[in-house]
């Protein structure tokens, strides 16, 4: 094991009017070393005015998103052994810069405003009876920590944002769509002002996952689907004209 | 032009976690205006790394478990100093609050019947903690986020709060800096609520996320608040202790839970030795105290901690029941919890002290200021049950925002001088000095300060140590005004460092002197020169700001418990 390695990060402050560059440090490597540590260890020790965002360093939060070797990745669970001598630590890109490698995901938060939200069953007697079964379905997309990285791989997303909700909505729908007590089906939201048309299946959000939900197969997919099922299923829209004449 | 923009609400919620959010909800259904500001991005809060699950006598998988079972589970455990009386709201309300839980829209483990599945637990009697996988407050802080986000709560994130005002003895207000834009927000509000979590990063080995540094602590004692039972910090017994880098983090009880089992070096099961009844299910001080002697006798890898064995269950369960955990060893240890054993040794977890609170209501004895959650103090006593805290959260977040909402009806918005806040201002901008001649970088004083209460204040105690300890803390005291940093108000980390390290040494400093004072050992407080309980020291230690500026204690005798709950307890055994 070596005892230091080297690692660039992007520095920018957009007050200054600068152009963003790469900066070289120097990093004292311990073993089982992360991205993280070394980002750390440079904020904390070598220029305190590196910003940088992180809270759990346990992979359970989701807030130390950045691309690492242009690689949407969590810092806190990249290790330094296995990238080799040339590491680079950028923002995310798909997110308006705050300051170096921080970066404004507060647009989540209105995007989710938009989904409705969980509308259980009326006059269900509480406690719920539940079987685990329908549990299952449901939590994959309920471990989904909020790293928006699946966001910042989409080139949808990165290209035409104000169009499409982005993968971490589609989970979003689906945990609520797939909850075994809820009466919505959210896919016509997404497929309308979701724009969940513009997603053409490359995967690459669920190849980033660090929670390696298959955001892709099983909610976007599917949500997709649904909403094909319901409002452009040739035979479906025949049965729904002919139902409601015999009204 | 102005300094600072003017926020004002019925209610201010400082911290959202699992109680600041459930209190804001609360405080909503009461009609009140609710501003909740926390100090990083919404949804991140510690209560999202709380994994084994909410303590709630529901009784789904044990029949005969009830909430008389749990209070005195829960003042035994807590070595009798708990408020009886909070030890009693939470064991009545934590299955309402769990099923209403469930409502919002939580999706919990299920029994083969459909119920809310439940797990055993150290120091509980029957299978209790309700629970999602290991991933309990995940889904506890998305749920109560998805009501946040969809209702008419003010949040303002990444917002750190560097002063709270008084007037008249009551409060007034509080200042903050916002970090994405580096601007000043002045909240005025007719009542506060101080929801901000622990301060475990006071220690170097610690299971507890960035934010836990006793902000709340700081911002309350310096406005008078009391802080009580500050000398009992949890050492959870399983932390991972290798690789380096992540040394501390949480290995959740729900491995003992679900049939884990510990040895040591020599292969033998030595909790058979400390706790042949309970054995690894031991309450957390029990369990801890055993590890921590197994490695002082040499029985320790070599990375200073113990085994901890699942893999006899086999990897279907494991996957499914211990999701998170399979997956924390595999990407950072390398390890496959499946067919190896895990490395594990004590890390600090959780601070049973901290503001001091009524029971009811979560009310301070400072006027229009509540507090909830790990921050506030009274139910665990002097050890707390696993699974507790998630219940906590949500039973007393609900009491005090209700209680807040209460009281703002009839109290009026009061403000901070105009000078006090430019003061205010000024005090977090003089930090800021790059011209400052040798200006202290604060992260070496923090380095210095967690290495010293590991070292000196850990799991077995003593005079001489603590009395380092304390030496060490008054002289980082003393160099605060040394520190500054470079930068502007924005993102500045180095700054938040700065304005962190006053907090962490007011709750340092508490730790320490009411350590130094409780000539005792209970539950978590093990003192190797006072090695017996006593029956003298079931009192309350009071921290609290003395008129002359400095940390003034005293000690409160408990209440005495009523006749039909001494029933239900067993009661204290002294030597």
């Amino acid at each position: 094991m070596k005892d230091k390695v080297k690692i660039s990060i992007f520095r920018k402050d957009p007050a200054t009017g600068e152009e963003g560059h790469f900066v070289d440090y120097e990093v004292p490597v311990k073993e089982g070393m992360v991205v993280l540590d070394a980002v750390t260890y440079i904020s904390e020790n070598v220029d305190t005015t590196l910003a940088v965002r992180w809270n759990c360093k346990a992979a359970r939060c989701g807030s130390c998103a950045a691309e690492i070797n242009n690689r949407p990745a969590l810092m806190c669970k990249t290790r330094i052994d296995l990238l080799g001598d040339n590491i680079k630590v950028a923002p995310m890109a798909a997110f308006p810069l705050v300051k170096d490698l921080v970066t404004d995901v507060s647009e989540n938060f209105e995007i989710d405003r938009k989904i409705p939200a969980f509308a259980p069953k009326e006059g269900l007697e509480s406690p719920w009876i539940i079987q685990q079964m329908d549990v299952e379905r449901t939590k994959e997309f309920r471990t989904c920590i909020e790293c928006f990285l699946c966001m910042d791989v989409c080139h949808v997303v990165r290209e035409h944002k104000k169009d499409y909700v982005g993968p971490r909505h589609v989970i979003k729908a689906a945990s609520l769509d797939m909850h075994p007590m809820d009466t919505l089906d959210r896919s016509k939201y997404l497929n309308k002002e979701g724009g969940l048309g513009f997603c053409n299946i490359t995967k690459c959000c669920q190849e980033v996952c660090p929670e390696h939900i298959r955001i892709t197969d099983n909610a976007i997919i599917q949500e997709k689907e649904r909403a094909v099922d319901n409002y452009y299923d040739p035979i479906a829209m025949l049965l729904k004209k002919l139902s409601k004449k015999s009204e | 032009m102005e300094d600072y923009s003017v926020v004002e609400s019925d209610i201010l919620i400082i911290g959202a976690g699992g109680a600041g959010m459930r209190a804001a909800l609360a405080a909503l259904s009461n009609s009140s205006s609710v501003v909740m500001v926390t100090k990083s991005v919404l949804g991140k809060a510690h209560t999202v790394m709380a994994e084994g699950g909410i303590a709630a006598s529901v009784g789904n998988v044990d029949s005969k478990d009830n909430w008389q079972v749990h209070f005195s589970d829960t003042m035994v455990e807590g070595v009798y100093l708990s408020n009886w009386r909070m030890a009693e709201i939470l064991a009545k309300e934590a299955p309402e609050r769990v099923f209403e839980l469930e409502r919002f829209g939580a999706v919990f483990d299920r029994t083969k019947e459909g119920k809310i599945m439940q797990r055993a637990f150290g120091g509980h009697t029957y299978r209790r903690l309700c629970h999602v996988g290991d991933k309990t407050g995940l889904e506890i802080i998305r749920t109560l986020e998805d009501q946040i986000i969809h209702k008419n709560v003010k949040v303002m994130d990444e917002i750190y709060i560097t002063k709270l005002f008084k007037s008249n003895g009551s409060f007034s207000g509080a200042i903050g800096l916002s970090m994405r834009d580096g601007k000043f927000y002045l909240f005025k509000a007719k009542a506060l609520i101080i929801s901000t979590g622990g301060a475990g990063r006071v220690y170097k080995i610690t299971s507890n996320s960035w934010e836990s540094t006793g902000d709340g602590l700081g911002l309350a004692y310096r406005i008078g608040v009391e802080l009580q039972d500050m000398e009992m910090i949890q050492f959870h017994p399983t932390g991972m202790v290798y690789p380096p880098g992540v040394a501390g983090l949480l290995v959740t009880e729900g491995v003992r839970g679900e049939g884990g089992i510990l040895t040591n070096t020599k292969g033998e099961r030595f909790m058979l030795r400390y706790s042949p009844e309970k054995k690894e299910l031991d309450a957390r001080d029990v369990v801890a105290r055993s590890i921590y002697y197994e490695i002082q006798a040499g029985r320790g890898t070599e990375h200073g901690g113990v085994y901890l064995d699942i893999s006899h269950k086999g990897a279907a369960f494991i996957k499914s029941k211990l999701p998170g955990m399979y997956m924390q060893f595999k990407e950072f240890a390398g390890v496959d919890i499946t067919k190896e054993k895990m490395e594990v040794g004590p890390t600090v977890h959780y601070q049973m002290g901290g503001i001091r609170v009524d029971a009811e209501t979560g009310a301070t004895n400072i006027s229009g200021v509540f507090s909830a959650g790990e921050v506030a103090s009274g139910l665990h006593g002097a050890n707390r049950l696993g699974g507790n805290s998630l219940a906590d959260i949500l039973v007393f977040g609900k009491r005090t925002g209700e209680a807040a909402s209460a009281y703002v009806k009839s109290a009026k918005i009061k403000a901070p001088s105009e000078a006090e806040v430019k003061q205010a201002i000024k005090e977090v901008k003089s930090f800021i000095s790059p011209n400052k001649k040798n200006a202290k970088n604060p992260n070496l004083l923090i380095e210095q300060l967690r290495e010293n209460m590991s070292s000196h204040v850990g799991i077995i105690r003593n005079e001489q140590d603590l009395q380092k300890a304390l030496s060490l803390i008054e002289d980082i005291k003393s160099q605060l005004k040394d520190v500054g940093v470079s930068g502007t108000l924005v993102y500045n980390k180095g700054l938040l460092a700065c304005l962190e390290l006053g907090n962490m040494l007011i709750a340092s400093e508490a730790i320490v002197r009411s350590a130094i004072m409780r000539k005792e050992s209970r539950g978590a407080h093990t003192r190797s020169d006072y090695p017996k309980k006593s029956k003298e020291w079931l009192k309350n230690i009071i921290c609290k700001i003395g008129s002359d500026g400095n940390m003034s204690l005293s000690t409160i005798p408990l209440k005495e418990m009523p006749e039909e709950l001494k029933k239900l307890v067993k009661p204290e055994v002294y030597e």
